[in-house]
């Protein structure tokens, strides 16, 4: 039995874990911590979120973020690919700043409008 | 003092609780609405919190800051009847609702409201506020000023960081600067409990093995130009500990010590302030204690989540339309107390001939607690209990009294907190 807490959402539910039975959670207040205590044991993934550099705007970063949650033990990787990233305003919210990030089918968006 | 122009709604600030005032206020019948804003843009904080977890609640989907903003930055400019003023700087407001302000386009300027809506938010705890000791070095700075230059100005502050408090912001900028390739050394707090969100713990502290020093704070800042290392002791309550001292060396300081309501034009407009929020007495519907002045989200009080800020400023928003279309708020007032094991609540005021299904209270205990009960009284008798599982003074708490138990209900309400018996 494994004791994770749950980041979906600000509530922090403190999750159980059984780790030899099939990955069953107790202590979740919703449904999505029943997915997220078993992957976070198995396979643990976060949103990524950063910024890159951007031409022609009032400002010199653009923040983006990952589309979909990454593996964890990928986020440096992620990191170092967005240092080559630099765009030219205009962008919008949702515009793509990479695509397929690492080959993982992942793409870096845009999420301000400059 | 002539008026320029009227409006039915004037909102000082275009941060969240002021877009979403201004889309409320639109809504609500106002026919002409002005948001003023000193920025460039409008979106206030929530432009340089570039990660994710905002707007669960109201968009039901997971959002960074600026996706957060633009949307409600759209809802604004697409209302006819709401204007936005940007790069102006609101002087002063009065309590017959005049409003000066100041830009370099337009110069000086007197705006008449029907109804003001205070959305200035709030700003950092400084060093000074908390009187760390030791030399006055670069390197010291506060955790939301490191976000601005790592998120929107593109420099890092430093390479080795301590942070001290535990503070949301604090956390963020944890993670935030340790992908961007500095150490970040540190996190210590005064309290034995974090003041963030748990998830903000896990999210941004243990996924990066962040030691987080609990019970202990900063007593000694050692620079000659630059910080070189800084002190920490363990502290019994809030006195350091002799001879528990040891030194980290770093090049730089976060702190993310607590936030304070902006409340100078509030008090300029005589708008009477409570000592516990820090921000502006208010009643159910967030008016002030000048009839026709609104005040919402942290410039009245501080919030862990941008929902209920944008909660909160809709009430506002709908309030203040009605105001200004004529309609008064009257009947008796009902003055809600914090009891034991509660810090503050707000509204501090509640009429009840106002309210329309139920009322909503706001408060936060004073410690981390385990099961527990929600107690409101009036005059020792028991209006409602709430229980919870787990409480603590980092996370507000809200709990729903239906209009009907009014009736139970004298000139005062108690809410209190204590352990669940059971």
């Amino acid at each position: 039995m494994k004791e994770v807490i749950c980041i979906c959402c600000p509530k922090g539910c403190h999750l159980n874990v059984d780790d030899e039975n099939g990955y069953a959670v107790t202590g979740n207040g919703c449904a999505r911590g029943v997915e997220y205590g078993k992957k976070e044991l198995i396979a643990p993934t976060r949103v990524i979120t950063s910024t890159v550099r951007i031409n022609g705007a009032a400002y010199v970063r653009c923040p983006v973020k990952t589309s979909a949650p990454v593996p964890k033990g990928m986020i440096s990787e992620i990191m170092k690919k967005l240092d080559d990233v630099l765009l030219t305003a205009p962008v919008s919210v949702g515009d793509v700043a990479l695509a397929n990030v690492c080959g993982l089918g992942i793409d870096i968006l845009v999420t301000r409008n400059l | 003092m002539t008026a320029d122009r009227y409006y039915d709604v004037i909102v000082i600030g275009g941060g969240p609780a002021g877009l979403a005032a201004a889309v409320s206020a639109c809504d609500n019948g106002a026919e002409s609405v002005l948001v003023i804003e000193r920025d460039r843009e409008v979106g206030g904080i929530l432009n340089q919190c570039i990660h994710n977890g905002f707007g669960l609640h109201y968009f039901k989907e997971e959002l960074t800051g600026p996706e957060y903003a633009a949307r409600f930055a759209k809802m604004v400019a697409e209302k006819e009847n709401a204007e936005v003023l940007c790069n102006t700087m609101v002087l002063s407001v009065t309590p017959d609702r005049r409003v000066v302000c100041i830009s370099k386009e337009l110069g000086y300027r007197v705006y008449e409201a029907g109804a003001i809506i205070l959305c200035m938010g709030c700003r950092e705890r400084t060093r000074g506020a908390i009187a760390i000791p030791g030399d006055r070095p670069a390197g010291v700075l506060t955790a939301g000023t490191a976000q601005r230059y790592v998120n929107i100005e593109g420099y890092m502050p430093g390479k080795r960081v301590v942070i001290l408090g535990s503070g949301d912001i604090g956390l963020i900028m944890a993670r935030r600067l340790t992908l961007e390739g500095a150490k970040v050394l540190a996190c210590v707090e005064l309290c034995p409990y974090s003041n963030g969100l748990t998830r903000n713990i896990v999210q941004c502290l243990n996924d990066f093995d962040i030691p987080l020093y609990l019970s202990h704070t900063v007593t000694n800042i050692i620079g000659k130009d630059r910080v070189e290392k800084i002190q920490i002791s363990r502290v019994d309550g809030y006195t350091p500990i002799p001879g528990s001292e040891f030194e980290i060396e770093c090049d730089t300081l976060l702190l993310s010590v607590g936030l304070i309501p902006e409340n100078e034009l509030t008090k300029g407009a005589g708008i009477e302030i409570d000592r516990r929020t820090n921000g502006a007495f208010v009643h159910e519907n967030m008016e002030t204690s000048v009839p026709g002045i609104f005040a919402c989200g942290n410039v009245a009080h501080v919030h862990d989540l941008v929902d209920y800020v944008t909660a909160e400023s809709l009430r506002a928003g709908a309030s203040a339309a009605k105001f200004a279309a004529g309609v008064r708020c009257g009947g008796r007032s009902v003055s809600v107390r914090n009891g034991n094991g509660v810090n503050y609540t707000l509204p501090q005021f509640i009429r009840p001939e106002n309210i329309d299904k139920s009322v909503e209270i706001f408060f936060r205990t004073n410690k981390v607690r385990g099961k527990s009960v929600i107690r409101v009284t009036s005059g020792g008798t028991v209006i409602a209990q709430f229980k919870r599982e787990r409480m603590a003074p980092g996370e507000m708490e809200k709990i729903t009294i239906p209009k009907p138990l009014f009736a139970k209900v004298n000139d005062e309400l108690v809410v209190e907190v204590c352990d669940d018996p059971v």
